[in-house]
């Protein structure tokens, strides 16, 4: 008996330190990439850089407003494309698709969302980039809304169908009709959640290179309109990372820092969001 | 008149719904068998009998909510004010037939915002008059002097039984001819249940309304008439009073006495 409960203590105490370095060595990693990020860009992080164009080889000074601005345009497009038919989809399936249906649009929203996002890129260079004759804003735009569009239905889907089939019945037996049921009641309860996974899938493209490269591919100057190139963060880090001047890769770490920043501040934001509805369901 | 020529019992005339030959299957497992009864206009008519006898599913069939669940089909006929409801718009079938259901299912809205969901949805009921309509549904379910001061607050902040009669007020704020009431107070305390109890009275006036319950002291206490299922079958409808004085079935005095398994 005395040696069971011993062991037990034992074997609880191994668990618990295994799963508690694990959940460290996550929020390491974490820590460690800002902090090199920082570490390295932290000098070129001011408002100079985040506003201003970049310096011509050999200038000292510039920034990277234009990638800013650039990530800022791709992804108004992504989300103007991708957000409407992910949501849509996502309402599609958790509340009308048939069995036969549903499977085969989830299954597709699931190969989709598999899909490497160089072979997203090379799909639209061939849709959109080839007819045109050239790189574009919108061609990149669309390149990242085709990766939104399996993330959102889904994550739509998941949240709609957290909300008790019961609420719609509720709406059903009123005498309304069930699209009016879904969008006045399950959408309304699920709003949150929903709006948690968008966000969450802009965060998660707005660092995607790949589909860039053959799509808005980059611009050293600021944006010529939706058909012209455009920079944008995730590519400048790229040009810049893998360039032979010292300045140039110091101010990919920068970007890098802000790149991340970006994407944790949409992190946090959306948790915030999703906690704050789930102690409004607790009444 | 052309009832008795149809064949009808005579009391189809005065009956609210006229359910013939009712048939009701889940895929291929048939879960009511030639079920016929009349419930009679504004009165209250109370089904009971063992779990899983299909009070619930019969209740469904009535305002074709079984219709969300796929693959069931039914056969056999209903008449709502001699009009076949398998023949009339869905929607406006609700409209008239409105349905509490087991659980009270409150919206994630205010207060307000649930009893004024079916008039907002439907007719676009705006202003003072939404208000007006709101507060005296709620009224209505006896509910408004306990929470006139939370009208603007989540439905989820009130207690369980304060919900239920949330869920009767939003209901009752459309006007139905019809009030279906699954178990409505098998969740409920005592206090609860005795208002809910009353409010049925008073809503008998202007509504019909047919509720299933387990407590035979709440069958026997307020309808008028019976029927008492098993297994699928309605075994026994009749006047209240008669059908727990007098059953004419065995099954029927064994599971009302507490004699059934
Ligand atoms: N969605 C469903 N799919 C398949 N079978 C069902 C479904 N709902 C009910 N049934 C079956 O139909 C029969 C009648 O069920 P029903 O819910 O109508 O019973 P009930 O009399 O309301 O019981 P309770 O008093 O427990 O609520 C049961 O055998 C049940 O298993
Ligand atoms: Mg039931």
């Amino acid at each position: 008996m005395q040696y069971r409960n011993a062991r037990r203590k034992l074997v609880n105490v191994l668990m618990l330190s295994a799963t508690g370095i694990c959940a460290l060595v996550t929020v390491a990693i974490l820590i460690a990439i800002l902090a090199y990020l920082a570490w390295n860009g932290w000098h070129y992080l001011t408002w100079t850089f985040l506003t201003q164009l970049p310096a011509p080889v050999g200038q000292a000074g510039g920034g990277m407003g234009n990638a800013v601005v650039g990530t800022g345009k791709l992804l108004l497009i992504a989300a103007l494309t991708g957000i409407p038919v992910g949501l849509i989809g996502g309402v599609y399936l958790a509340e009308f698709g048939g069995k036969a249906v549903g499977f085969a649009v989830r299954y597709a929203a699931d190969l989709l969302n598999g899909v490497p996002s160089i072979v997203m890129g090379i799909f639209i260079y061939t849709v959109v980039v080839l007819p045109m004759g050239h790189f574009s804003t919108l061609a990149g735009g669309l390149a990242l809304g085709v990766m939104l569009i399996p993330i959102v239905v889904r994550s739509t889907e998941d949240f709609m169908r957290a909300v008790p089939s019961t609420l719609l019945e509720g709406a059903l037996a009123l005498g309304v009709s069930r699209w009016k049921g879904v969008a006045t009641v399950i959408l309304p309860a699920a709003a949150r959640g929903v709006a948690t996974g968008i966000l969450l899938s802009l965060a998660r493209v707005a660092g995607e290179t790949a589909p860039l490269l053959f799509t808005s591919f980059n611009n050293q100057y600021w944006s010529q309109g939706w058909m012209q190139p455009i920079a944008s963060l995730p590519m400048m880090i790229y040009l810049y990372a893998i360039s032979p001047y010292k300045n140039w890769q110091q101010e990919a770490w920068a970007a890098g820092f802000i790149l991340l920043a970006l994407v944790l501040l949409v992190n946090i934001g959306a948790h915030i969001i999703l906690s704050r509805r789930q102690s409004v369901q607790r009444g | 008149m052309e009832d008795e020529a149809l064949g009808k019992p005579p009391q189809a005339r005065s009956a609210k719904i006229q359910v013939s030959h009712l048939d009701f299957y889940y895929g291929s497992v048939q879960a009511l068998y030639n079920v016929s009864l009349a419930v009679p206009q504004n009165q209250i008519t109370a089904l009971i009998g063992p779990s899983g006898c299909g009070k619930s599913t019969f209740l469904r069939t009535l305002n074709r909510m079984s219709e969300t669940v796929r693959h069931t089909s039914v056969e056999g006929e209903i008449l709502l004010d001699g009009e076949n409801i398998f023949s009339v718009d869905l929607v406006a079938l609700r409209r008239r037939v409105g349905m509490v259901f087991q659980r009270p299912n409150p919206f994630p809205k205010t207060v307000f915002d649930n009893v004024a969901y079916g008039l907002r949805v439907n007719g676009g009921t705006r202003g003072a008059a939404l208000a007006d309509a709101v507060e005296a549904s709620l009224r209505r379910a006896a509910l408004w002097d306990e929470i006139k001061d939370k009208l603007h607050k989540s439905a989820y902040a009130l207690s369980g039984g304060q919900q239920q009669r949330l869920c009767i007020a939003r209901a009752l704020a459309v006007n139905p001819e019809v009030l279906l009431l699954d178990e409505p107070c098998s969740a409920l305390d005592p206090i609860s249940t005795a208002k809910i109890e009353e409010l049925m009275f008073t809503l008998q006036e202007n509504c019909t309304l047919v509720i299933v319950t387990h407590s035979m002291q709440q069958a026997a206490r307020v309808s008028s008439h019976t029927g008492f299922f098993l297994l699928g079958r309605l075994l026994e409808f009749n006047e209240t009073n008669i059908l727990f004085k007098r059953p004419g079935r065995k099954e029927t005095e064994d599971y009302i006495t507490g004699r059934f398994g």
